[in-house]
């Protein structure tokens, strides 16, 4: 292999982290105000694509005029799964969350199979011709999903610093019972964390069906990336998972160069298991 | 040797996977309801367990490692010794950080089992799987049942002592209050290490004799669902911390789980290839019910009778 290739290779990383950055930001915004695992966020990735699909195929509008429609839909479906669901159970332990969590996961995909049946699909059929630059190939549609993570995040990151509901999430998510005894309204901050988290995750969606192809258990497979990248950023820490999305993603993609591609999740699974081992707390610091 | 067949055949059929079931079912109130230990990765343990067994007592073959023709038991045993030795791996890691974090690292151990058996050819002929796993003792499909039973019992037997000695009590203060258990001078690490070992090993057993009744298994048969997904909801319908519990709910369970099969079967030809989506959606729906109405379960756990401690005036 000559220097161009794992360039290239680095490009997919880099695109597969942008895509993994903003699900481990959701999992890593729910986890520290909610307090437990959500193990129904890769199926909720691919509920935000497949709602992009229905209006790609139903109103043959393209795929950047369906994005917005879609970010909605997810946020309102994790909206409507929060209030009806887990709400309920908050009362109980957070584990219990986790297990509705896991029985959730399930059902939104077989939902997903239900509708659109379980045959792989695109957003458009046909080649995007590459660039080359440097000698890596670059397709538009590669462009879109870094940038458009980059705008999400940057978007992400003036909320949460800058908005009354932003401070009252971080401060939340220090200490769920400080924030109650000074005044801000906790189901307020759920609400907004389930429509964050819910649209992040459909754009995560979107771009993962982009870059490869739609199908009901593309969420789910990218379930584990996910959770490696926001426990190697710090669980519960937001900012954090950006910089975990990215050493995941690149080292999965860098990994083929070495090990067969059949083993991409192992790679995860190895440096989440790695960082638990010598420094649990994550790379930027969290909450045990 | 008497072979059965008809409605007997498939009653036969359906107790030796409920009995299967219920040993999976128990090895995971052993983790999660006596210890509350969160372990998604059932399938792996489950799957280590079966192809342990399968590559232990097949005869030769040029496909998969294996040939080693070892008597049942044997087989069973090692199932047992593999999967404890990888919770003792998984639990060495996680088992002082939080649940969720074990809960993360069995799902993704799970998987990496799965796809170790899928792509390495060599040791388990990859996805086209491990035929000829013969049932021991030239057994049929009723004296099978009858080795399943026995382990069953033999595992039930096992646990419920365990739950009743000063072991199993020590598991539960860890389970309700760690810092009090903590307080009187138990080993949590250690304690939960042996928990979470022994559930795994039972699952092993499990696996072992899947692989024994089914005769044939490749790697399709270890997704997340089958695996793990049906015993949680057989342990928390059944009543999880109950060993009874976990054996009614294994049953219920994949009662309502085969009576779906009837009927998705007969839907109409269009509807069919959505049958297995269907059967899903409905076991998820009735998780969610259950969590929301009866989180105990059907049999909830025994609650030991304490004396109410001295009311002091104040």
């Amino acid at each position: 292999m000559v220097l161009a290739d794992y360039l290239q290779l680095l490009s997919y990383g880099i695109i597969l982290g942008s895509i993994l950055t903003l699900g481990a930001i959701g999992v890593s915004l729910i986890f520290g105000i909610l307090g437990f695992a959500h193990f129904a966020h890769g199926d909720l990735m691919a509920v935000g694509a497949y709602a992009a699909l229905t209006v790609v195929v139903g109103l043959n509008w393209p795929i950047w005029a369906a994005f917005p429609f879609a970010l909605a839909a997810t946020a309102v479906v994790s909206l409507v799964i929060d209030q009806t669901l887990y709400r309920r159970l908050r009362r109980t332990a957070p584990v219990i969350l986790l297990i509705s969590s896991f029985g959730m996961a399930l059902i939104l995909r077989s939902v997903i199979q239900l509708v659109w049946g379980s045959q792989d699909r695109v957003y458009e059929s046909g080649i995007q011709l590459p660039i080359l630059i440097g000698g890596v190939a670059i397709r538009p549609n590669h462009i879109i999903i870094v940038g458009g993570s980059i705008v999400l995040v940057a978007l992400l990151h003036v909320f949460l610093r800058h908005t009354r509901m932003g401070k009252a999430m971080r401060a939340m998510s220090d200490n769920v019972d400080l924030a109650r005894i000074s005044g801000i309204d906790t189901e307020r901050v759920i609400i907004w964390t389930w429509i964050l988290g819910g649209a992040l995750a459909a754009a995560a969606g979107i771009f993962l069906a982009m870059e490869t192809r739609l199908h009901p258990t593309m969420g789910w497979h990218m379930l584990l990336p996910i959770f490696a990248a926001a426990i190697l950023g710090g669980i519960g820490r937001p900012y954090g998972a950006i910089a975990g999305g990215m050493v995941i993603g690149i080292a999965q993609e860098m990994s083929t160069a070495f090990w067969s591609p059949a083993y991409k999740p192992a790679i995860a699974f190895g440096l989440m298991v790695l960082m638990l081992i010598i420094r649990p707390t994550g790379l930027v610091g969290a909450r045990r | 040797m008497i072979e059965v067949s008809g409605f007997l055949g498939y009653a036969v059929f359906f107790l030796s996977l409920a009995g299967i079931y219920g040993i999976l079912a128990l090895g995971l109130n052993v983790q999660w309801g006596f210890t509350g230990l969160f372990n998604i990765g059932i399938a792996g343990f489950f799957a280590v367990g079966a192809y342990t067994a399968a590559i232990l007592t097949t005869p030769p073959s040029a496909s998969h490692l294996g040939g080693y023709g070892l008597p049942f038991l044997a087989g069973a045993g090692a199932a047992m010794l593999l999967s404890g030795l990888l919770a003792v791996a998984i639990g060495l890691i996680t088992l002082n950080l939080r649940t969720d974090y074990l809960a993360i690292a069995t799902i993704g151990i799970a998987e990496i089992v799965r796809l170790v058996f899928k792509n390495e050819a060599w040791l388990t002929n990859g996805v086209r799987g491990i035929p000829g796993i013969s049932r021991p003792w030239d057994a049929g499909a009723l004296g099978y049942l009858g080795v399943i039973v026995a382990a069953l019992l033999l595992v039930y037997l096992a646990i419920e002592r365990a739950r009743r000695s000063p072991w199993g009590r020590v598991l539960r203060a860890i389970r309700e209050n760690e810092p009090a258990a903590e307080a009187a001078g138990k080993n949590i690490f250690r304690f939960r290490l042996e928990a979470f070992v022994f559930g795994s090993m039972i699952m092993g057993l499990g696996g072992a004799l899947y692989a024994h009744f089914v005769g044939f298994i490749s790697p399709e048969a270890f997704e997340p669902l089958y695996g793990t997904f049906l015993i949680w909801v057989m342990l928390i319908a059944g009543g999880s911390g109950n060993n009874r519990g976990a054996l009614l709910g294994a049953f219920l369970i994949w009662l309502v789980w085969s009576a779906t099969e009837i009927f998705t079967s007969r839907l109409p030809a269009e509807l069919v290839t959505q049958a297995g989506a269907l059967r899903v959606l409905l076991i998820g729906l009735l998780l969610q019910v259950i969590l929301l109405l009866r989180p105990e379960g059907l049999l909830p756990e025994h609650q030991p009778k304490v004396k109410p401690a001295p009311q002091s005036k104040e």
